[in-house]
């Protein structure tokens, strides 16, 4: 059993960090590989959209990361926040990147997947906007961690400003319900009975545990580098990396 | 309490009032960003009635944004800012008394200008009260989110930009409801679904801003 408490100070996670990414840096290729081929080669082909739907396996999962990882930063703001935790500051703030990664990857991956099924790469449907503007918070929030010269000051403020987006999450999950515009609505978060066949549905969720698997993997990596920076010149860093006075 | 906050904003008020350019600047700019869409897009009446709704929008977006930059710098620089944080009635009163009299000079004037400049883009008559109220109901709001961005950004040197970065994002929801009801109201259509929904976000704005203005402020003056 892990001791949360003492996995919250810098050195005992700078370790496991270490001691976990050489064997999660293997497994996410290899799944990544494999989920790759079963929704791109062995998925079958769809009876409308033949097969462009494809891109589906990246574009869904990723815009699903892009609105997970921000309940992230935005959870880790708010630890950071009110118990002043250093490592939920940083979690928070290495989230930023890689969630602004998964945005942009979902606008890109929209765009290709739009342009056969629409007709067009950019169309101004609600979902859509939404997304754009959940890449524009991520890069306010990016902004404005630069922009202030104390880190840790620069972590709180980026912190509330996670927060109050928040409230702008729920706007954009339930956009393609109020407005109901090009978007094809969502297909598997049905109560009834998810509308995809299971052979497309089962590839589609393996990628979406990859990604996450993913964001876990990069995250970890982050914050290993974002620890050696802080820490740099202090005695355990020192010792640890073998850097003799 | 209520007398702090009388206080406060009867100050903000007499300071914007004995200085000309706080109070005529963002009315002034709110008209010149108006008039510019005709020169830009078309004077054809028949575009401009039906992009009337997005342009008073927009421009009160930008025009309550322009006084916002200095909210609290002046406090931030002189010290006043750490004495209210550490008074009894706490940072609540304090925000909400600013956004108050942010709004008293941006959002209210808009207002009362705003169906004059509806009726000059050639929207129909008899949607002009609606204008006014979904005006009424979105620029509080516009200066309670603006206050957060310039609570986050207001003690940084180069602030005014990244301000209007962080804020903008959070205007959206607003923009398409309020220019949403406009649209319906000059269409003849009943405009109070997108009115109820401007409503709703006023009142969660108007409880949550100023608690978000006052954790800024505490994590800069930190």
């Amino acid at each position: 059993m892990l001791d949360a408490k003492r996995y919250a100070s810098l050195p005992s996670f700078y370790r496991l960090c270490g001691r976990l990414f050489p064997w999660l840096l293997p497994a996410t290729v290899v799944l990544l590989a494999a989920g790759l081929y079963w929704g791109l080669y062995l998925a079958p082909t769809d009876y409308k959209q033949g097969e462009a739907y494809r891109i589906m396996f990246i574009h869904v999962p990723s815009a699903w990361m892009s609105l997970f990882v921000y309940m992230v930063m935005a959870l880790a703001g708010a630890v950071a926040l009110v118990w002043r935790v250093k490592l939920a500051e940083l979690i928070h703030i290495e989230c930023a990147p890689i969630g602004a990664s998964f945005t942009a990857l979902t606008l890109l991956t929209g765009m290709l997947w739009g342009k056969p099924m629409w007709g067009a790469f950019w169309v101004w449907d609600a979902r859509l906007t939404s997304e754009l503007i959940l890449l524009f918070l991520y890069l306010g929030v990016i902004a404005l961690y630069s922009a202030i010269p104390d880190r840790r000051k620069a972590a709180r403020a980026t912190s509330v400003l996670a927060i109050v987006g928040v409230v702008n999450i729920p706007v954009i999950h339930y956009s393609v319900l109020w407005w109901n515009t090009l978007h094809q609505g969502p297909t598997v978060t049905r109560f009834d009975e998810p509308a995809a066949h299971i052979s497309m549905l089962a590839p589609l969720l393996f990628m979406a545990a990859v990604f996450n698997l993913y964001f876990v993997t990069a995250l970890l990596a982050r914050l290993r580098s974002s620890i050696a920076e802080h820490c740099r010149e202090q005695q355990w860093f020192r010792g640890e990396a073998g850097i003799r006075a | 309490m209520f007398d702090a906050f009388v206080s406060l904003v009867r100050r903000d008020l007499s300071a914007a009032v004995n200085i000309h350019s706080n109070w005529l600047m963002p009315v002034a700019f709110f008209t010149v960003v108006v008039s510019l869409f005709p020169l830009g897009v078309d004077a054809d009446p028949a575009v401009l009635r039906r992009l009337a709704p997005g342009i008073i929008w927009i421009a009160a977006l930008l025009a309550g944004l322009l006084s916002l930059e200095r909210a609290f710098k002046d406090d931030f620089e002189n010290g006043s800012l750490e004495q209210w944080l550490i008074t009894p009635h706490g940072v609540y009163p304090f925000a909400l008394a600013r956004i108050f009299a942010h709004w008293c000079i941006t959002g209210l004037p808009f207002m009362l200008l705003a169906p004059f400049y509806g009726y000059l883009l050639g929207m129909p008559v008899h949607s002009l009260p609606v204008v006014v109220f979904s005006l009424a109901l979105g620029t509080p709001v516009l200066s309670a989110l603006g206050a957060v961005g310039a609570a986050l950004t207001g003690c940084l040197r180069r602030g005014e930009m990244l301000m209007v970065l962080l804020v903008l994002p959070f205007y959206v929801p607003l923009l398409v409801f309020g220019a949403n009801a406009m649209d319906l109201a000059a269409a003849g259509l009943p405009a109070e679904a997108a009115l109820a929904i401007s409503g709703a976000i006023l009142i969660v704005t108007l409880l949550l801003a100023p608690l978000a203005v006052g954790a800024s402020l505490r994590v800069m003056l930190d």
